[in-house]
C-alpha cells in the first residue's frame, strides 16, 4: 500500500513516517506541510491511504476531505477526539489515531485498512486471486511464478495462445490470452489499444496518427480503441 | 513543580533507529524556538485567535515529551483563549520555559 502524510508539524510528520517504517508493505511516498499541495499531487497520483491532521492553519483535514472526488483511505490523525468523531460522517474516513501515536495503535489501523480492502465486491476478489495481489502481478513461467510490479509493464502484446509481457527491461511470453490478462489489470494504468495490444498508457512517450510509442515499442492504435484512449489523455 | 520532560516516546519510536531519533530532535531544536517565539508575538500583540492556534500546535510537543500535565494545561489554556480568557498564561510559559532549557541538552 502506497500513502501520502498530511500534517503541518514536521515532528508529527517523522512520527507517522516513523511509525510507516515499521510496517514492510506501507510505503510513504510524499509528506505534505499542507492540504493546498496534497490536493494538486492526488490529481496526478493515486494513493491507498492518507494520513490526515484535522487541525491545520486555513485550509483544515475536514476541508480536504470535502474536496476529494474519489478519496482513499482516510486515518485522521489529532489530538481532538472530538473533530475526529465528527469527521466520521465521511464514508473515506476509516479511522482517527490521537496523538502521540504509539506503534500498536498504528498498526491496528493498518490491520483494520487491511480488513477493508479485502472486502471488495465479490466478482473483483475473483477476477484477481489467482495471480494478482495488491500491485503486482504473478505469472508462470516454466513453472516457476514469477512476481511483476504492474507500473512496470510498458506492453502487453498477443501472440496466438501466448502473451508477450514487456518491461522496459525484460519480455516474458506467458501461456494465456489477452483478455484473460486484461481482467486482472487496474483500469487505471492499462487500455486496450488495439485487439492484439494493451498498454500501460502512464508510459506513453508520444502519440503519432495511429500507433503509440512506448519505450522502444511502437504500437498501432485501433479505429475503435482510439476514442478511449483520447479520452484518458490529459490533452491540453 | 512543573514535570520535566523526556525523550521515552521518542526512544520507543526510534527503537534502534538511531539516524531517526536525531533526526528527530534536529527537528524538534529547531521548530521549538520558533514557535515559542511566534507564541510570544501573538501574546504581545494580544492576537487572541493566532495564540490559541500556536498552544495547540505546541501542545502537541509537549505530549511527544512525555509532559502529559502540561499538555493538559495546554488544551485548558487553547479553550481559555478561545473564550477570550488566559488564566493559564503563565504556568503555560513556564513549560516553554522547562522545554527551552531541556532542549539545550538533547
Amino acid at each position: 500500500m502506497n500513502c501520502i502524510i498530511i500534517d503541518d508539524e514536521a515532528t508529527a510528520r517523522a512520527i507517522v513516517r516513523q511509525l510507516c517504517s515499521k510496517i514492510p508493505e506501507l510505503d510513504v511516498i510524499e509528506e505534505f506541510d499542507n492540504a493546498i499541495s496534497a490536493i494538486k499531487f492526488l490529481n496526478q497520483q493515486n494513493i491507498d491511504v492518507i494520513f490526515l491532521d484535522i487541525h491545520m492553519p486555513g485550509f483544515s483535514g475536514v476541508d480536504f476531505v470535502q474536496t476529494l472526488k474519489e478519496p482513499p483511505n482516510i486515518v485522521l490523525t489529532t489530538s481532538d477526539t472530538n473533530f475526529a468523531i465528527a469527521a466520521y460522517e465521511y464514508e473515506c474516513i476509516v479511522d482517527y489515531l490521537v496523538k502521540p501515536i504509539t506503534l500498536d495503535r498504528f498498526e491496528k489501523s493498518i490491520k483494520k485498512i487491511w480488513g477493508l480492502t479485502t472486502k471488495q465486491p465479490k466478482s473483483i476478489i475473483e477476477s484477481k486471486q489467482d495471480s494478482v495481489e495488491g500491485d503486482d502481478l504473478y505469472i508462470n513461467i516454466d513453472r516457476r511464478l514469477v512476481k511483476l510490479k504492474l507500473n512496470e509493464i510498458s506492453v502487453i502484446e498477443a501472440k496466438g495462445d501466448y502473451i508477450d509481457v514487456k518491461t522496459e527491461k525484460e519480455e516474458y511470453r506467458v501461456h494465456t490470452t489477452l483478455k484473460r490478462i486484461k481482467e486482472k489489470l487496474p483500469e487505471k494504468l492499462f487500455l486496450q489499444i488495439h485487439r492484439s495490444y494493451i498498454i500501460n498508457f502512464t508510459k506513453i512517450i508520444d502519440i503519432e496518427d495511429n500507433s503509440v510509442l512506448i519505450a522502444k515499442n511502437v504500437v498501432p492504435i485501433s479505429r475503435s480503441n482510439r476514442p478511449e484512449l483520447m479520452r484518458r489523455l490529459n490533452l491540453l | 513543580m512543573i514535570e520535566q520532560p523526556n525523550l521515552n516516546y521518542v526512544d520507543e519510536l526510534a527503537g534502534e533507529d538511531i539516524e531517526f531519533r536525531n533526526q528527530f530532535i534536529t527537528i524538534i531544536k529547531d521548530e521549538f524556538p520558533l514557535e515559542k517565539e511566534e507564541y510570544h508575538g501573538h501574546v504581545s500583540n494580544k492576537r487572541i485567535k493566532a495564540t490559541a492556534e500556536i498552544v495547540h500546535k505546541l501542545k502537541h510537543k509537549f505530549n511527544i515529551l512525555g509532559m502529559e500535565n502540561s499538555y493538559k494545561l495546554a488544551v485548558t489554556y487553547e479553550m481559555e483563549l478561545l473564550d477570550g480568557k488566559n488564566g493559564s498564561e503563565s504556568k503555560f510559559n513556564e513549560v516553554l520555559e522547562t522545554i527551552e532549557k531541556y532542549i539545550k541538552t538533547i
